[in-house]
């Protein structure tokens, strides 16, 4: 192999490892539980946010697209705020990841609900603390 | 009867299997035809009995067997005839069994093309490919075993996954299983040739049709699979980066480097330790993405233990990794190249920086679906990288990739000249250039869309100079133009079949670059009468009515479009409502066109027909994707079809 040949290669992986290194750093979204988020919310930051909606806490204006609701740990509730139809999954009791921001008014803004067809979302039957962390792992998981 | 026929069964094909992987690799080694006879004579057998309980399998799902819990989990008496029918690939164990029915009859097909040809390596094809089968067939036995007896047997079956009830499902598993089991062919004559230290180019040769035809049946799985994403799951996409998707798209990108390094190879005698290398990175690929979608491991690392099934692919996995590797290592000094690099102008380097690409794509795409696995055993942190990540990393070496798509076939061996490089490609850059230049006064604004049409422009350009240029040639000799035309598709099938393909390749990127850009959607809630308005396009509520299928409830909302464009076209989406399932399914309706599709969701409604919510997107250039997809059927028939003529 010519040294120019070798040069070349290096050059390529450095530009990969570059683009990479830019591609991670700016889409990465970290996945937060209600009482993590609560705790120290940063207003902008994209997050992915999953607990279980409160039975009673989800409004639905289909003439203004505005849907709301709360979602839970079993310890700690943060309001949040979406526009647009709840996907087919989604529902009051049930597990739900929103992906969003904190915003300064003191709710999370969600630009997306992830709607995964499987049924893993179910809530814990009983509201205690180890039904709670089991919905939580399997929120975890959320594709897209 | 029929689970436990069905499993005693697929114990002996196992035990088969195993035998004749051993009696043909001993055969091999000890030179005697008579063992690797009784080999062949077991993967015909084995063959034979996947056949008989792939018929079985069918058989229990039409007579509503639910006696197997494979057909109770996947079927119920409402599933319409079609649909059990392919209920059978509907879930994994059934899916394994489809994937190991293929590779039994690829063998047979082996047996019967290469048995005289390949006399020296044939054995040791046999043996691998036997042996890949046995472990398919273990885990049909062991950790997922398709013909389990439920006692009792259930009144009713749960009922076929309601988004697998489409015509892309019928096709799209078969399609992707076709291309997966497809490449296990060059692997086996790769580990073959390695074995043997015939490691010259002849496994190459051999294996180049099979190579075709995997990577197409890989590209038409894909294709389908988007096809389905987009007409099923409501969302108006085709394409997400899902694990499930980019454990597919990793081989396809590995196989079409492979499929582009043999030519090197075969030319100039370069290469060859890299295809031994890709062809192997292939074929673990195919495994890989089965490990990765069906052990639960990317549902997160933690719930890997779940299923033992995980384990075996891990295991045989990282066994196949390991032989490999071991042999690469034994057959080292014999795989230096002859060739040598002599310029960075010319066609080796055009298609080693397209392997690059290619391999760094693959990189990418391993690095981002892995990536919140890693972070999560490591750190503890559960991070994701969506979308935007893939977009943003693969989109520069997709383009990359397309101009070498233009630059590869046209410019010389070795060193080209200033005088090579003006004769080929000065018209396309003009072409290219003034293509950006119309695109850009058309008043597109978007850079990478006018950089993608403008390459697509250029490549397209090159593609018509070849053509031109060899037609020509065959007209001053005298021949009329359309037979020179045939002649020319006929006698080159290989390199013309190529070009078509890259059309192909080039109308998808047009379709992909169009719906990227372009696309436009809105949402909005609607009372009967009232009209949702978008690009040009009015769409009138006219209700909602509800009905019972065989096997679900429906509730379907008709819309009409009111005058204007599509003037009178009728819509009908639809939430459908099935007993197994807790929530609904959306069915979209669509008008498809060529340069845009209406697409429209229902979303929401109120259960007394005053309101529905819809998602209404107008979807350019989409249809090229599949298009797109003809067009790389018939460059691929062509190309695999026998070669008339010895490459020059």
């Amino acid at each position: 192999m010519k040294p120019k040949f070798i040069v070349g290669g290096l050059v390529i992986l450095a530009a990969l490892g570059y683009m990479i290194y830019a591609g991670v750093s700016q889409s990465v979204v970290y996945f937060v539980t209600p009482s993590e988020l609560g705790a120290a919310p940063v207003a902008g930051k994209a997050y992915r946010l999953g607990g279980m909606v409160l039975p009673g806490s989800l409004k639905w204006e289909p003439r203004t697209l505005d849907l709301t609701f709360t979602l839970s740990d079993g310890k700690r509730t943060i309001p949040v705020r979406h526009k647009g139809t709840p996907p087919d999954l989604f529902g009051e009791g049930r597990g739900a990841v929103v992906e969003g921001s904190w915003a300064a008014e003191g709710y999370f803004k969600s630009s997306h609900i992830m709607a995964k067809h499987s049924e893993e979302y179910t809530a814990p039957h009983d509201t205690n603390a180890a039904g709670y962390r089991e919905l939580m792992r399997t929120l975890q998981s959320a594709p897209r | 009867m029929i689970p436990e026929v069905g499993y005693g069964a697929l114990v002996v094909a196992l035990v088969l299997a195993v035998l004749g992987a051993v009696t043909a690799a001993v055969g091999a080694r000890t030179r005697r035809a008579a063992l690797v006879e009784s080999a062949q004579h077991a993967a015909l057998v084995v063959a034979g009995i996947l056949t008989a309980c792939l018929a079985l399998l069918i058989y229990a799902f039409l007579t509503f067997d639910f006696s197997v819990r494979y057909v109770a989990m996947n079927t119920n008496l409402g599933t319409p005839f079609y649909y059990r029918m392919t209920a059978v690939w509907g879930a994994l164990e059934g899916s394994i069994m489809l994937w190991a029915w293929m590779l039994a009859i690829y063998t047979l097909i082996v047996m019967l093309r290469h048995r005289r040809n390949a006399r020296e390596l044939y054995p040791w094809v046999l043996t691998v490919m036997l042996g890949v089968l046995a472990f398919f067939l273990l885990v049909m036995t062991v950790p997922a075993p398709v013909f389990q007896r439920l006692t009792p047997a259930p009144a009713d079956g749960r009922g076929l996954n309601p988004l697998l009830e489409d015509s892309g499902m019928i096709t799209h598993p078969v399609a992707l299983y076709l291309g997966f089991t497809g490449f296990t062919v060059p692997f086996a004559f790769a580990l073959a040739a390695l074995i043997t230290g015939r490691v010259t180019d002849f496994w190459i040769t051999a294996t180049r049709r099979w190579t075709i035809a995997a990577w197409y049946f890989l590209s038409l799985g894909l294709l389908i699979g988007g096809w389905w994403s987009y007409h099923v799951l409501g969302w108006g996409g085709y394409w997400a980066w899902d694990p499930v998707e980019n454990a597919a798209f990793m081989p396809w990108l590995t196989g079409t480097a492979f499929l582009h390094s043999v030519m090197i190879q075969e030319r100039r005698r370069m290469l060859r330790l890299w295809n031994l290398a890709l062809v192997i990175l292939t074929f673990t690929l195919t495994l890989f993405g089965t490990f990765l979608t069906r052990s639960g491991v990317i549902a997160s690392v933690h719930a890997f233990t779940q299923g033992s099934i995980g384990i075996f692919f891990l295991t045989f996995l990282s066994l196949v990794v390991l032989v490999a590797l071991g042999l690469l290592a034994w057959r080292w000094e014999t795989l230096g190249a002859q060739g040598e690099l002599d310029s960075v102008v010319s066609r080796e380097s055009a298609f080693l920086l397209n392997n690059v690409l290619l391999v760094a794509a693959t990189f990418t795409v391993f690095f981002g679906t892995i990536f919140p696995l890693v972070s999560e055993a490591l750190r503890g942190i559960k991070v994701s990288v969506g979308m935007p990540f893939f977009n943003q990393v693969n989109v520069p070496l997709f383009l990359g990739l397309i101009f070498l798509m233009g630059v590869g076939p046209l410019i010389a061996w070795r060193r080209a000249s200033i005088d090579n490089l003006k004769r080929n490609f000065l018209w396309p850059a003009v072409v290219g250039i003034v293509g950006a230049a119309v695109v850009f006064a058309l008043g597109v604004r978007s850079t990478l869309a006018v950089l993608s049409l403008a390459l697509a422009a250029f490549v397209s350009a090159t593609i018509a100079v070849d053509v031109a240029r060899a037609t020509r040639a065959r007209v001053r000799v005298g021949e009329a133009i359309p037979r020179a035309l045939g002649g020319l598709l006929l006698r080159h099938n290989r390199r013309y079949g190529g070009f078509i393909v890259h059309l192909g390749i080039l109308v998808i990127a047009l379709g992909v670059t169009g719906s990227q850009a372009w696309s436009v959607q809105t949402e909005t809630t609607l009372r009967p009468g009232e009209h949702a308005e978008l690009a040009g396009y009015r769409l009138r509520f006219d209700g909602l009515a509800a009905s019972e299928e065989s096997n679900h409830f429906k509730v379907t909302g008709t819309f009409t479009v009111d005058g204007g464009r599509a003037g009178g076209t009728v819509l009908q989406p639809a939430k459908k409502f099935y007993p197994q399932e807790q929530s609904p399914i959306a069915y979209v309706d669509y008008r498809l066109g060529l340069l845009e599709d209406l697409y429209v969701v229902l979303g929401d409604f109120a259960r007394d027909g005053s309101q529905a919510t819809i998602k209404l997107q107008v979807n350019r250039l989409v249809s090229w994707i599949w298009i797109g997809g003809l067009v790389l059927t018939l460059g691929a028939a062509l190309a695999v079809a026998p070669e008339r003529r010895k490459p020059a």
